[in-house]
This record gives structure tokens, sequence and C-alpha cells, in this order.
């Protein structure tokens, strides 16, 4: 019943409707100025709105999800990703559509001047529609943002892992933060290439910067350890504090069969002994 | 026993661990718990987390600060509606895991802190409540 009545009332004062929008959204409180130009949100504005009149026109004003209102969502979610790039707000997002319910609103009050009870009736269908677009937005909003996290997550598996070769066949892996099952697949990945590449026969694995190790941890550190023993390996753990060492006492923790060192320093010195070198000051020689 | 500030946090997911860990650091931090102390609760509270995802299938850690007199302590309380813990006593011995860890957590755990309670029930649940005084 109301969709050709709203498509026409579109079609009619489109170009007001367009001025009033963007009108609105640029008065809304928290609106970034700064961030978009007025001619910007113009062009923006009037392509969703010929979008919009589209669906609106196919007379399915319920589900968003049917394909007349594709190109309407497709439009909404470039929009949505495009401001959660440059830093809009969740609000300031939303507000795009949500900001097109008082002038439509208007506009229809205009064309059932005589008839309120259609009005209301209108105007309930027009407010959910513009809820679920809005509610879209959002979604999509958070989808782009969760996008960047696990794209950073991934990045920082990466980073974090660095095996440097300290001497000839010594390398070490220095271990930052926590050593989660996917961390360790990382780092033990990394160890094990780095160990074949440069044909070191002494790995340190110092965990200086791991602030927490529990049997899990000492269970993936020692997977490690066999699978460079494996390849002709030795490890040395190092980096081993007074309050993780007592703690690992405490939960019986055996990493006897492993060389232990509290410093990374104290490791190389024992890694280059076994390697049959010796470092001494240039005033000894 | 006055309970000062309590906290509650969801164990759903691995990266839930890690949060349980850092509230339990700070906590501790703020009882002014000494390095040593902070480290062995702080581990004994990861150990039982993880118990608590991977055996009991998720649940909540309830963080509370207490004081008695003039000390200050942390009790944390693990609880889960999982499976439960046919036999508290084999579960506790060192090197005995029905998964594939090392068997050592739920005892090491208990060894870490001064109270140790657990309460289990097959089909029902587990609850493990440590508490650490400064």
């Amino acid at each position: 019943m109301s969709s050709s009545v709203l498509a026409t009332v579109i079609s009619n004062g489109q170009e007001d409707l367009l001025k009033e929008w963007v009108q609105q959204q640029i008065q809304a409180e928290g609106m970034r100025r700064d961030l978009i130009k007025v001619e910007e949100l113009t062009a923006q504005s009037r392509e969703f709105l010929q979008r919009f009149q589209g669906a609106v026109g196919s007379g399915d004003l319920i589900n968003i999800r049917s394909i007349a209102w594709s190109p309407v969502l497709e439009s909404i979610s470039d929009l949505s990703r495009q401001r959660g790039r440059m830093g809009f707000t969740p609000t300031e997002t939303a507000l795009f559509v949500l900001s097109l319910k008082a002038p439509l609103t208007r506009l229809l009050r205009e064309a059932h001047k005589d008839d309120p009870i259609k009005f209301i009736d209108e105007i309930t269908v027009v407010g959910e529609l513009l809820d679920k677009l809005g509610l879209y937005t959002m979604e999509v909003f958070l989808q782009s943002r969760e996008e960047v996290i696990i794209r950073q997550q991934e990045d920082m598996l990466e980073l974090s892992t660095p095996v440097v070769k300290l001497w000839d066949g010594i390398v070490a892996l220095p271990i930052i933060g926590t050593l989660d099952s996917a961390r360790t697949s990382v780092v033990m990945e990394s160890l094990l290439q780095r160990i074949v590449e440069t044909g070191s026969e002494i790995a340190i694995i110092d965990i200086t910067g791991v602030p927490t190790v529990d049997t899990l941890v000492a269970q993936h550190l020692l997977k490690t350890v066999a699978a460079a023993r494996l390849m002709g390996a030795d490890c040395i753990i190092s980096g081993i504090r007074p309050q993780i060492a007592q703690t690992m006492v405490h939960l019986a923790i055996d990493l006897s069969a492993v060389t232990t060192k509290a410093t990374l320093a104290e490791a190389l010195k024992t890694a280059l002994q076994r390697n049959g070198m010796k470092v001494v000051s240039s005033s000894a020689v | 026993m006055p309970v000062i500030n309590s906290e509650v946090l969801p164990v759903r997911r691995e990266g839930d661990i890690v949060s349980v860990r850092q509230a339990v650091r700070k906590w501790a931090v703020e009882i002014k718990c000494s390095l040593v102390d902070q480290t062995k609760v702080v581990t004994a509270a990861s150990e039982l987390a993880r118990n608590l995802l991977i055996y009991g299938g998720g649940g909540e850690v309830k963080l509370e600060k207490l004081q008695e007199g003039l000390r200050g302590g942390v009790r944390v309380t693990f609880e889960d509606q999982g499976p439960g813990i046919p036999d508290i006593q084999l579960a506790l011995s060192d090197g005995y895991t029905s998964g594939s860890g090392m068997g050592l957590g739920l005892g090491g755990a208990k060894r870490l802190v001064n109270d140790f309670s657990i309460e289990s029930e097959v089909g029902k649940g587990t609850r493990i409540t440590i508490t650490k005084w400064k």
C-alpha cells in the first residue's frame, strides 16, 4: 500500500529532500566537518537517495536483504568502510542513514495532510526500514574494524618471532609476550628454518620477555627444544628470572634436560665455550 | 572475611586467559604482593583458567580482594558447568592428565597459593577457589 506513495513522495520532492537531508547531516551534533567536504557528502547522499528510491519502488519495505535492496546495502557498505578508515565514530557513521528520518517524515506528513492514520502507518514502516539500514551500517562498520584487528594480530605474529644469528653456529630466539599455541607453532617453524639456513648447532631461546611461564608455556618450550634437537641443534633457555624460577619449582616443571641460564649473556658465553671459543679483553692478548 | 572489591571475568576463548592473568596481576600489585608472590598467583590463575577452558568448556572467573585485619589477599574462584572431575586426588597428583598437558597444572596451582579448595561433581561442574595472602 504505502510503497507507491513513498516512492512518489521521494521522486517529487527529491531535490528538497536531498538538500534538507544534507543540511540535517551537517548540523548534526558531532558531525566531522573536518573529515568530509560538503560536496562529497552531497554526492554520497544523492547516490544513496537514488538507490533508495529504486529499492522503495520495488515495493518491498520490510526485507532489506532482498535483491531489490542490494544496491542500497552496497552503497552503505562502501560508505561505512570508508568512514571507518577515515576515523569517524560509530555514531557519526550511523547518522548518515538515521538523519534521513526527519526530512522523510516531513515529506510524508505533507503528502498525508488529511489522513493522519495513514501517515502514522506509513511513518512506522519507514522508521523501521531506516532503523534496519542504520543497524546494517553499524554491522559493516564493526566488521571492518574487526578485519583490521585480525590483520594486526597476524602482523604481530610475524613480527614477534625474529630469529637472530649471534655468532657462527649460534642463533638466538628472543620471545616477547605470551607463548600460546598459535605463537609456538610460528616460533618453532622460524627457529627450525633458521637452524637449517645458518647450519647452527646451538640455539638460545630467551624468555626474558615472557611474563608468565606456566605448564603450557613450559610444554611448548620443551617441544621446541626437542624438535631442534632432532635437527642436531642444542638449545639453551635463557632469561629465567628469579620469580619465574621459584614458580617453576612449585609447579614441578622439570627443565633439567635443557641447559638454562639466567641471562642471554651467560647463555652466549656458554654457547661460545661449547664451540671452543672464548671472549677475552684485548689487553690480555 | 570482608570482601573489599570483586570482579567477574568470562573465560570463553584463549585470549580471555590473558585478561584473567592481567586482572590477577593488577590486584596482586594492589595488595602489595612481592614480585615472587605476584608471579606465583598469576601463574596459578593461568593454569586454572586454562583448565576451565580446556576441560570445563569455559566458565567464569571471580576475583575478590580481601582484607583480614592488617593483611590483604586476593581470592580467585574458577567455576564451570563442565563434566566435573571423577577422582580429585588423582587429578591433583603430578604427572596425571586426562588431556594432553603435562599434568602439573592443578597440583602446581595448589602449591603456588596459600589456600586451595576444590569442589566437583561429575556431570555438574567444578569450582576451584584459591587465595593468596600478602
